[in-house]
């Protein structure tokens, strides 16, 4: 149980066409506590492989430190560092049994068999092997391989903290439920730190008390589901989690509320900018609705998805996504109205803070 | 039209799909939806004509074409790999099927434009697939499928690769790309979602068998049996013994009744739901909604709830569930009466 | 009945009229030839299965067998682990990687009656390089059949410890890195990075390159008889060259070819064992694998 602290990471993996430096990471100080989950969540490329590699030591960083409980980490080899991390595609022993694959971790440290014996009992029950347990790793089906690979992560009892790199792309929809709940169980009893990596906002947002969004490099916002939900700090963010994402409407500031056309939306206070950035309305389609009175708008497109629908619509010339409940109505003549607690104003993408305490 | 008649296959003693009898119009998009392994890559490679059918035969508008490879019918195929020329350029790739068949340069220049300005590549035209993200190397495999105007287009999880935001991106184009395609288009995936957004016919597969085909509303909102009904719902449908339910009067015949996800609600309808106080066991928060897991009568429910909710886990919560929205099956597992959702 | 397709005997006829051809014609003369007596008129008599007696209670012949399979067992105690030894230490990437793989070709590009002269004058005692700086040991192949033999299987070493090194390389190059990161996250020992990933995923490779090393050594002929010229046959393939009998000759071959047959049926059965566990279930393994 371990609480790891990244300071200054910088990565470069090579020069560009152009001669400058390609960052994977451009620069990241991030801190995980004792016992928290967490995802790294962000789009392929964005840089969250590699600091995952970097927590555990697969890479290391050009610049920057690791610190694991205060220690200095960044010249120590993984296997030094204590660190559990399950692969996005299933890593097994070929040549071993389900059984031998889980104790095997637990061997190469010298643990007691009595010990191991327990342990490993208890994780093939978690991951639901045990009618398999005997049986060579090499026949079995990608997805119970990757369980395989999930209990050697969870094998060890005294591990500073559990890197997980996408570890349900090859899992049934149906088995990423059940898995995702057992995970976090897991942590939530065990209070082990964990780091997930994924794509996925619905696995990151559900594993998660704390979501890293990451972008190009960067660390964009780091908050509860809640967080980014509500007050996305990035236009990426808002476009990232949700689904659909948040609409980005061009805008103008009037005082206390933003102009759209000839139409006004309030804010609760007049913000104040430096210069003149690019200025942005973002929106929810869940804080969209479909009124008869409001900014006309047409609709292009109904997808019923079941729980609810989905509703593409053009308003002064952009697309505007609204999401309407299963049993509310459109009506005839419809006009788009904005709530106002879902409003957020974004300077160059940037959400700007109209909460009274904006930095002068 | 596509057709199969009890079609079968058998590989060395295990059944792969067993007594598939379908029909696919050309014009709709129809969906094969099921877990994996559900039979729906051998279903797609019998149809494209990779592999022979056990027994049973494939009709292509009404002719015959069992035993014909695929070499000699006018099928394309997008498969979840993103599978590209990898020394051509976009623009040769999407031309390729049209080079093959002798089609004069002119012709090939706009059908290459046509196909690049649906898939939004364009500007991509001259690049190379390995200088491509996963959803635009995917999108030129998909564009490489239209313009060959094959009668027959086969998807095969084309999405599953793709980052979550890219497939959500992807997902809304596809039923606009299909839309005016004269050709039966087979889209298969594990996502109940996924069928619901491409809103064409769908055909609900498990263990190598058709459990129900139909219009993919009537199939989600009606579903003929409980197996339909789980490979329709994501989150997973919640159920209960009809002999366990708040209100067992109501169901009088059933063994099994579900619901799904969203229609456990924190507060009532109607003036007689049923109610069921539960205990939380946990509590998933996804951005807007709030996955509440409940025991139910020790029964594991999943509630998706509106809003941020905190409930500690082991509280008692209580909860609606409205009779109509309630499926009703019997011990066979078979639908009891069909029942109507207000839209 | 499920209906079978004649069509397809058609098509594989080709295969098997050159088959018929290159092998089983000649095959089938030799065996005529080792059921008959040939006399020196050209005279054919039948004698049944007499030639292959006299083969099998020849004393030279379970000599030269005998030293035959001790050869091809030592080659591949020493080339086998000498050339996986090598594999595992050529780089990964770099301009070392095409530098090392042309240097190891290098032997294989040799014709075997070239390798068979080159090491005839290297070993020799008064103008060869090994021989001379052998010779205060003890050293004479020409003299001493132990040195004849150390200088055959030095000789063959050096000419194809490098293909096993090839083959090794190839099956190591393809396995996954995340394959090495889970198992420095595991703990595992150097040793267990070998014995539970290199080793599995080299396991097929290696199959051929025994396989391909076996029957090559077995079947070895140029080399010693370049190497020994004239001198007392050593293995099947030479003592072949010296029997004078036609009759004699062509049992001696079938017993030798039945001989090569076997063992390789035996070694690949072993080899392939473990393959035929249930692998069906491996048929999604590719979900996902493209990204």
């Amino acid at each position: 149980m371990a609480r790891i602290d990244l300071a200054n990471i910088r990565h470069v993996y090579g020069p560009g066409a152009d001669g400058e430096p390609q960052y994977a990471l451009r620069h990241v100080n991030q801190a995980f506590e004792t016992g928290g989950s967490y995802a790294l969540l962000g789009p392929s490329g964005c840089g969250k492989t590699t600091l995952l590699n970097i927590i555990s030591g697969l890479v290391r960083p050009t610049e920057g430190r690791v610190r694991i409980n205060g220690d200095d980490v960044t010249d120590r080899p993984t296997e030094k560092r204590n660190i559990a991390q399950v692969f996005q595609f299933p890593v097994i022993y070929d040549t071993m049994t389900v059984r031998q694959n889980l104790e095997f971790p637990l061997r190469n440290r010298g643990v007691a068999v009595s010990e191991i014996k327990r342990r490993v009992d208890q994780v093939i029950e978690m991951i639901g092997l045990g009618a398999l347990a005997g049986r060579r790793a090499r026949g079995l089906s990608a997805d119970e391989k990757q369980k395989v690979s999930l209990g050697r992560g969870l094998v060890r009892e005294d591990v500073n903290a559990i890197l997980f790199d996408e570890p349900l792309t090859v899992i049934d929809p149906e088995v990423k439920w059940t898995l995702r709940t057992q995970l976090r169980e897991l942590q939530r009893r065990s209070g082990m730190t964990m780091i997930y990596v994924t794509h996925d906002q619905t696995e990151a947002l559900t594993f998660a008390s704390g979501v890293v969004v990451m972008h190009e490099g960067q660390v964009l916002q780091v908050g509860s589901p809640k967080d980014l939900f509500e007050k996305p700090a990035h236009t990426f963010v808002g476009y990232f989690i949700g689904s659909p994402g948040m609409n980005v409407l061009p805008t103008r500031v009037d005082g206390a509320s933003l102009r759209l056309g000839e139409y006004m939306a309030p804010l609760s206070s007049a913000p104040r900018l430096r210069g003149s950035p690019k200025l942005e309305l973002g929106i929810r389609p869940e804080f969209v609705r479909l009124a008869a009175e409001g900014i006309p708008a047409t609709i292009e497109r109904i997808d019923d998805i079941g729980r609810h629908r989905i509703v593409r619509t053009r308003m002064l010339g952009h697309a505007v996504t609204a999401i309407l409940q299963e049993h509310e109505q459109i009506p005839a003549d419809p006009h788009i109205f904005f709530e106002p607690e879902g409003v957020h104003l974004y300077a160059d993408s940037w959400r700007v803070d109209l909460s009274g305490k904006q930095t002068p | 039209m596509l057709e199969l008649r009890d079609v079968s296959r058998r590989v060395s003693g295990v059944d792969h799909l067993s007594g598939i009898s379908i029909r696919l119009e050309r014009g709709a998009l129809n969906v094969l939806l099921g877990p994996t392994r559900a039979g729906k890559t051998s279903l797609i490679r019998l149809m494209a004509g990779l592999d022979r059918p056990s027994a049973g035969s494939v009709l292509f508008d009404g002719q015959d074409v069992t035993g014909r490879p695929v070499s000699k019918r006018n099928v394309a195929m997008v498969y979840q790999q993103f599978v590209n020329y990898p020394g051509w350029t976009v623009r040769e790739n999407i031309a390729s099927p049209l080079k093959v068949r002798g089609t004069a340069p002119a012709e090939i220049e706009r059908e290459v434009k046509r196909a690049a300005d649906l898939l939004r590549l364009r500007e991509l035209l001259d690049r190379r697939p390995a200088e491509l993200s996963g959803g635009q190397q995917q999108r030129v495999a998909i564009a490489r499928a239209l313009v060959k105007k094959a009668g027959l287009i086969l998807l095969d999880e084309p999405l599953a690769n793709l980052d979550y935001k890219l497939r959500e991106d992807l997902r809304a184009e596809l039923p606009r790309l299909f839309a005016d395609s004269a050709a039966v288009v087979v889209y298969a995936t594990t996502e109940p979602a996924e069928a619901l957004l491409l809103d064409g016919v769908t055909v609900a597969m498990h263990e190598g068998k058709v459990v129900q085909a139909g219009p993919t509303q009537s199939l989600y909102r009606e579903p003929q049996d409980l197996a339909t009904a789980r490979i329709f719902s994501d989150p997973p449908i919640n159920t209960i013994p009809a002999a366990a339910a708040a209100n067992p009067a109501r169901f009088a015949g059933a063994t099994t009744l579900a619901v799904r996800a969203h229609h456990i609600r924190l507060q009532p309808r109607s003036a007689s739901p049923d109610v069921y106080v539960t205990q939380v066991e946990s509590i998933e928060i996804n951005g807007s909604e709030s996955f509440v897991r409940l025991d139910v009568r020790g029964q594991h429910w999943v509630m998706l709830a509106r809003g941020i909710h905190a409930f500690a886990p082991g509280t008692s919560l209580t909860v609606y569930v409205e009779p109509e929205d309630v499926m009703q099956f019997d011990a066979a597992g078979q639908a009891i009466r069909p029942r109507r959702e207000a839209a | 009945m499920k209906p079978v397709n004649q069509k397809a005997w058609l098509l594989v006829a080709p295969v098997l009229l050159l088959v018929a051809i290159s092998a089983i014609i000649p095959l089938m003369t030799v065996v005529n030839y080792s059921v008959q007596y040939v006399g020196s008129t050209g005279r054919f008599s039948w004698v049944g299965d007499e030639w292959y007696r006299e083969v099998l209670h020849d004393e030279k012949f379970w000599n030269a067998l005998w030293r035959n399979l001790v050869f091809s067992g030592l080659i591949l105690a020493i080339q086998i682990p000498l050339g996986v030894l090598i594999a595992l230490n050529m780089p990964r990437k770099g301009w070392g990687v095409p530098a090392c793989l042309v240097l190891m070709a290098l032997p294989l590009l040799i014709p075997w009656y070239v390798v068979g002269m080159i090491w005839q004058m290297f070993g020799r005692v008064d103008i060869g390089l090994m021989g001379v700086m052998l010779r205060d040991f003890g050293y004479n192949y020409e003299g001493d059949p132990m040195d004849a033999w150390f200088t055959l299987i030095l000789m063959d070493v050096w000419h194809w410890t490098s293909l096993v090194a090839l083959l090794a390389y190839a099956g190591l190059v393809s396995i996954p890195d995340a394959y090495y990161q889970a198992a420095r996250i595991d703990g595992a020992s150097k040793w267990s990075v070998f014995r539970y990933i290199q080793l599995p995923r080299m396991a097929r490779v290696l199959t051929i390159a025994i396989l391909l090393r076996f029957m090559d050594s077995f079947m070895i002929f140029t080399e010693p008889f370049a190497v020994i010229a004239g001198g007392d046959p050593v293995f099947l393939s030479t003592e072949l060259k010296q029997t004078v009998e036609l009759g004699k000759k062509a049992a001696m071959s079938i017993i030798y070819f039945l001989i090569i047959l076997a063992l390789c049926w035996v070694f690949y059965a072993v080899m392939t064992r473990n393959d035929g566990e249930p692998g069906a279930a491996d048929q999604k393994q590719t979900k996902g694998g493209g990204a």
